[in-house]
């Protein structure tokens, strides 16, 4: 296996996993931060580089419904979307999911409208976090690469077959270049190695079957649990194809991440982009004795319940940064999914969360260090004061 | 010109077991459309509507070709990637045969919310025919106005009252909409008229690219009419030139494959359905008045197009 530093922005990366994935569809439309993987894509097929058949589609809501036509067809489909996009496909999300579709969607995560702003935060697929998909989050461009690759064989695993959201952070990866290890294109093409539909497939015209049936009281349940069931057969057969993905390509993915953890008393809990600049704010803050890790979930839907619990419960205090707002009133998506997995550990560590980075607000080093500081405070004084907490945001 | 012995040995691609009312206009469009396609291998799409509901009710399913329904906006950007698909597979030799592809949606499902989804895949070039079966409202859900619910029918959203005379406003032209797409074929149909429909619908599978039936099919529920007379108002629709059938070929050539002897006053079809009881009260002649002036311009209007 040889690998090739390439500069590549996020968008960049995964457009060019796409072209190595070769899928025989694309059905996309553009939007900001995401256009720029499918305009590279589009480039490769101009060029002939792929043999992938393009679906200039009028919207995303024709992107997805054009994807769930071709994957009935029995072909490998693929599409990207952000924000809006991800907003006005989301009646064929669910379709998608439900059809058992392996569809695999790059999504650079970006604020929802309204108000309109084009920048980074999960308000859009933490909002399709019920729809049925797989959504694994990227901390770097090299790892939303890793990751589309990863998801071809997640999503198209015989026991799985369901579709998955490869998410990475708008602008702040989607458009930083970095130094991005590309794997050789022949051994990517034999990880994912070639497509077999599971079902028989429309263009099967010797054995006519229909899809989307008119499901009524007698079926529409079962056919809900067994997606729920495939959900979780994803959560006992994802790591060993992370395994065999690692073993390949002598990469280090894991379910959940732990940063320093071993004898941390104090966590942050963070998806994505975040948790690079919160391993800096460890690092600072291990060379000062102070005992603090990371924990970083990869996997968000399934959920990594067992994974969390294990990682969590090592510590006193964890503080949960959510870059999505869930307007519960209770919390962010991702502090409610913690505290609730929680629930069932032995150890109840204090649990914090803190909102942040709302359309695309950067947050500093000196932030997370803020938060570090004030769960150290509460393990002083052993009183938490406010639960629930924003980061960076005038009030 | 289609013959009906060899149309009898035909498969029925729509079998028995179906749950659509008896006389369902919309049945008798899909299988005079399906006649079309001669012994080719289909494949069906289909929006949400009547004839989804009542095809497919798991377990089981009245179809003998492979099928697909999605969801009610997006039956032409389904089939886009079903076609798409088999043009990629194909191309790489993993598909051998030719493939036809169509795509049925009502007119509540073509005329208004799937209209986009229309454009988009029309304005693609994608190859296959996409069928609007048009009964002028959205009779799944309960008879509500549609864009193509006929100026004064009565329908539960646009209802005849003390102060309303039905749908005030006019139809919407959804096949002059097609045509403006310049595909290879447009046409308009009545399933009164099978050896017509049955002939465009062959051209249509033969277009090199996308094509457009515009098919008046009919509904005895939301038409209000005894079911066995469905035919004869369907013939009546094309005698008035309410339904003028016709044909476009590359968005500029009009022909009109039927013109009617003595083109029959409006009021015949009126008066055969019960959505227009309401417009022979007395006060209402000025509405019948300007339909039929309205389906005099167009039907001259039309024969100009067809002259040019």
């Amino acid at each position: 296996m040889t690998k090739t530093i390439v500069p590549l922005t996020g968008d960049q990366a995964v457009a060019e996993a796409m072209r190595q994935i070769e899928p025989d569809v694309v059905a996309a439309y553009p939007i900001t931060p995401q256009t720029e993987i499918v305009m590279t894509f589009s480039q490769f097929v101009a060029d002939g580089r792929v043999k992938t058949e393009m679906i200039p589609v009028e919207s995303e809501h024709s992107a997805m419904s054009a994807c769930v036509g071709s994957a009935a067809a029995g072909a490998r489909t693929m599409t990207a979307t952000s924000a809006n996009g991800l907003a006005l496909m989301w009646e064929i999300v669910y379709i998608a999911a439900s059809t058992r579709l392996p569809i695999v969607m790059p999504v650079v995560n970006r604020a929802l409208s309204g108000p309109i702003n084009i920048h980074c935060d999960h308000s859009d697929t933490m909002g399709a976090r019920d729809s049925g998909w797989i959504q694994i989050y990227a901390e770097t461009g090299q790892e939303a690469y890793e990751h589309a690759i990863l998801a071809i064989r997640i999503a198209e695993h015989k026991d799985i077959l369901l579709p998955v959201m490869v998410c990475q952070d708008g602008f702040i990866t989607s458009h930083a270049v970095e130094g991005v290890e590309i794997f050789d294109d022949a051994g990517v093409k034999n990880f994912v190695g070639e497509y077999k539909p599971q079902m028989t497939t429309l263009l099967d015209t010797d054995k006519p079957v229909t899809y989307g049936p008119l499901d009524l009281q007698d079926f529409y349940f079962e056919h809900k649990r067994q997606q729920a069931e495939a959900m979780k057969n994803a959560i006992d057969i994802i790591p060993s194809i992370m395994q065999e993905f690692n073993k390949t390509f002598s990469c280090d993915h894991k379910i959940v991440e732990e940063y320093m953890m071993d004898d941390a008393e104090a966590a942050i809990v963070v998806l994505s982009s975040t948790a690079g600049t919160a391993k800096s704010v460890v690092d600072s803050l291990r060379a000062k004795g102070l005992k603090v890790g990371l924990v970083r979930p990869c996997l968000f839907r399934p959920f990594p319940k067992d994974y969390i619990i294990k990682a969590v419960s090592k510590v006193k205090i964890a503080a949960v940064l959510d870059r999505a707002e869930s307007f519960s009133g209770c919390g962010g998506p991702l502090f409610s999914e913690i505290k609730s997995a929680m629930y069932d550990s032995k150890q109840k560590p204090y649990l914090l969360n803190y909102i942040f980075g709302l359309g695309g607000r950067d947050i500093f080093p000196n932030e997370i260090e803020n938060v570090y500081k004030e769960m150290f405070d509460i393990l002083k004084t052993g009183s938490v004061r406010k639960q629930v907490n924003y980061i960076g945001v005038r009030e | 010109m289609a013959n009906i012995k060899e149309l009898s040995k035909l498969p029925e691609r729509l079998g028995p077991g179906h749950r659509l009312c008896s006389g369902c206009g919309a049945s008798i469009a899909v299988r005079q459309v399906l006649m079309g396609a001669g012994d080719s291998a289909v494949v069906v799409g289909c929006a949400t509507g009547c004839l989804e509901v009542a095809t497919t009710i798991y377990p089981y399913t009245a179809w003998n070709v492979p099928f697909i329904h999605n969801a009610f906006e997006n039956a032409a950007a389904t089939m886009s990637g079903v076609e798409t698909a088999y043009r990629a597979l194909k191309k790489q030799g993993k598909i051998k045969k030719d493939i036809k592809f169509v795509a049925f949606g009502g007119d509540g499902g073509t005329y208004d919310i799937g209209l986009q989804s229309l454009s988009g895949a029309l304005e693609r070039g994608h190859n296959f025919v996409y069928v609007c079966y048009d009964n002028g409202a959205y009779m799944n859900t309960g008879i509500q106005r549609s864009g193509a619910t006929p100026t004064g029918a009565s329908t539960t959203t646009a209802p005849a009252g003390k102060a309303s005379s039905g749908k005030p406003q006019l139809r919407k032209d959804l096949t002059a909409i097609v045509a403006a797409h310049r595909i290879p074929y447009v046409a308009q149909c009545s399933i009164s008229n099978w050896n017509d429909l049955v002939t465009k619908s062959q051209k249509a599978f033969a277009a090199e690219g996308p094509a457009f039936l515009n098919v008046l099919a009919l509904c005895h529920r939301g038409w209000r009419y005894p079911q066995e007379n469905g035919v004869a108002i369907a013939k009546l629709a094309v005698e008035t030139c309410f339904w003028p059938l016709y044909e476009i070929e590359n968005g500029k050539k009009y022909k009109i494959n039927y013109k009617p002897k003595e083109k029959k006053p409006i009021t015949e079809w009126l008066k055969s359905q019960g959505r227009f009881k309401h417009l022979f009260k007395p006060g209402n002649e000025n509405i019948i008045k300007s339909i039929q002036e309205d389906v005099d311009a167009e039907w001259e209007y039309l024969i100009k197009r067809s002259e040019l």
